[in-house]
């Protein structure tokens, strides 16, 4: 069980980690920064095992890598929303953080409700309500599966 | 079945004889190009590999434009950390030379190949017939280790373009209408292709910056057919094209859009998204704090006679800063060979070296809160060019120019 935190639609990589951060170290150094532009406090709030959850086209705009991996640093488990921007999503499952297609979800929920999501079976209960997930494209699931990319790349001698 | 052009440079990439939108390929690479944004980054998971490799150094350009010259001690760390690793590895660096896709698209970029860069705006690489698309670190360093990734072939929007251009208006006006048109996401993992007796019309500067933009439709890539105009900015570079392709009579298109470029007018994109479009018209007044000519959407030597022929002889707004800041080391040179640099300068703009400037809101000229940008760059999310509550609005060159000498939004036909 994790707490859900909802943003809107079009939520760009800058308002998940703003440039002027980008060059700082490490992520450790960044993550304090996370969506300072929309929630100046959400580095605070949010706990490993909470969930962000978002309507159409999460994560457009820019490539940086950092946007997923801030999240991920904070512990968040998935991002669920309605659709995500291609190179968010790529770089998201590339270092192991669940991005996860759900149509009903957005509509169904407030921001800071619970939430339990069912990576394998695809779906997601909160408020007594059951949602149920798009599957992931295989090629995606398998990098999932063990661990991200570079874990493949650790394996190949 | 036919295939389109993005179809066609996949199947190159992959080695087989054809290619189809929803296919997923094992692509070779041609070229990889990273620049100061996540490079840092790349080095620590490459350094933390069981067996740290590089398949061909050759594929590799790293390019310092961010943040150059560093701003901080924290900065110019992951600057010395690129630079060392691309000395120790014989990287083909840059730094100072400007920003990374016009100095790849004057150096190394050719027609038909398939390039990764780890920015989004890679996908600018179409003006020359190539395929670039954007990824983060992970996906570029697999490609680094292994010289290949794995490609979805996407489906592609054609836009078929008639007419010319009504003077006053530029590519951008252009782009900025067909964002508007289609939406944020109305290209996501889609190629947009832009063919039809209109291109010919349009300059290599024109065709980088509309392809440039179409990563803010949320595009994978952006392709347009190598004719006589590229051909001839490939000579020009000293380079010969690897493979020319056009999409096939018979090819599958997602979607067909017919536009005529004798309809477009001056377009501002509003804050905060670059889908906010509206006739500049309808956003005559806004009051200004700062006005930035550049970047790798319009800062070349097109872009600044642009905005020199309009501020000649006239001055900035008192209250106004102007930031000029050329593409590239080349369009610098040029800029100040014709004068360019110092109509700018007598008109009181603050000329500054080839970088990313205010467009990614963490170098030089970044804006306070409650402020408000007039802007060429690439985008104008919250926060992009600064402060958290600062405003930033798009607009061509000559309506930034024309903005930065009244200090309000102006169309530059409002001060003949």
């Amino acid at each position: 069980m994790g707490k859900l935190f909802r943003f809107h639609n079009d939520v760009d990589t800058d308002q998940i980690i703003a440039s002027q951060y980008l060059l700082f170290p490490t992520i450790d150094e960044m993550k304090t920064y996370t969506f300072e532009s929309l929630d100046p406090d959400f580095s605070k709030k949010a706990k490993p095992g909470d969930f962000v959850v978002a309507c159409e086209n999460f994560g457009c705009g820019s490539s940086r890598e950092q946007a997923p991996a801030v999240l991920k640093a904070l512990g968040i488990k998935a991002v669920i929303a309605k659709s995500f921007a291609r190179i968010f999503y790529r770089n998201a499952i590339n270092i192991g953080l669940p991005v996860i297609v759900c149509k009903d979800l957005y509509d169904h929920v407030q921001d800071q409700d619970e939430m339990e999501l069912d990576l394998e079976a695809g779906t997601i209960v909160s408020g007594g309500q059951t949602f149920t997930c798009t599957k992931l494209p295989a090629k995606m699931q398998s990098i999932l599966d063990q661990g991200g990319l570079i874990a493949s790349l650790n394996k190949e001698d | 079945m036919g295939m389109t052009m993005a179809e066609k440079i996949i199947a190159r990439a992959a080695g087989v004889d054809s290619a189809k939108a929803g296919d997923i390929h094992t692509v070779e690479l041609d070229r990889l190009m990273s620049n100061d944004g996540t490079t840092h980054l790349t080095i620590d998971m490459c350094n933390k590999l069981k067996h740290p490799h590089i398949q061909d150094v050759n594929k590799l350009v790293w390019i310092v434009d961010h943040n150059i010259p560093s701003d901080s001690p924290k900065t110019a760390a992951s600057h010395k950390k690129m630079r060392d690793f691309a000395r120790e590895h014989g990287i083909t660096f840059y730094e100072g030379e400007g920003v990374c896709h016009q100095v790849m698209m004057e150096n190394h970029v050719c027609p038909g190949e398939l390039i990764f860069g780890a920015d989004s705006h890679t996908c600018a690489y179409g003006a020359l017939g190539a395929f670039g698309t954007g990824v983060g670190c992970t996906d570029y360093l697999y490609a680094m280790v292994t010289g290949t990734s794995w490609l979805l072939v996407p489906e592609t929007l054609r836009f078929n373009l008639t007419g010319k251009l009504p003077e006053g208006v530029y590519a951008r006006d252009l782009i900025l209408t067909i964002i508007g048109r289609i939406g944020a996401n109305g290209a996501n993992y889609k190629a947009m292709e832009f063919a039809g007796e209109g291109l010919k019309t349009l300059t290599m500067s024109d065709r980088i910056s509309i392809c440039n933009l179409c990563v803010e439709a949320g595009a994978k890539t952006a392709l347009m057919e190598v004719d006589d105009v590229a051909l001839s900015y490939l000579k020009e570079h000293g380079r010969e094209p690897k493979a020319l392709f056009t999409s096939d009579p018979d090819a599958s298109f997602a979607a067909v859009y017919d536009i005529d470029l004798s309809e477009i007018q001056p377009i501002v994109a509003k804050p905060h998204f670059v889908d906010n479009v509206v006739p500049a018209k309808e956003s005559l007044g806004v009051h200004i704090d700062e006005a930035f000519l550049g970047s790798c959407n319009n800062g070349r030597i097109e872009d600044l006679r642009v905005g020199a022929s309009i501020i000649k002889g006239k001055k900035v707004h008192p209250l106004v800063r102007f930031l000029v800041v050329p593409a590239s080391r080349a369009v610098y040179k040029q800029a100040a060979e014709e004068g360019l640099l110092d109509i700018f300068m007598e008109a009181g703009a603050i000329v500054m070296n080839p970088n990313c400037s205010v467009c990614w809101g963490s170098c030089q000229g970044v804006i306070g809160e409650g402020e408000t940008l007039i802007s060429t760059g690439t985008r104008n999310f919250k926060g992009r060019a600064g402060h958290r509550d600062s405003f930033v609005y798009l607009a061509s060159a000559a309506t930034v120019t024309a903005s930065a000498i009244t200090g309000e939004i102006t169309t530059a036909d409002m001060l003949k």
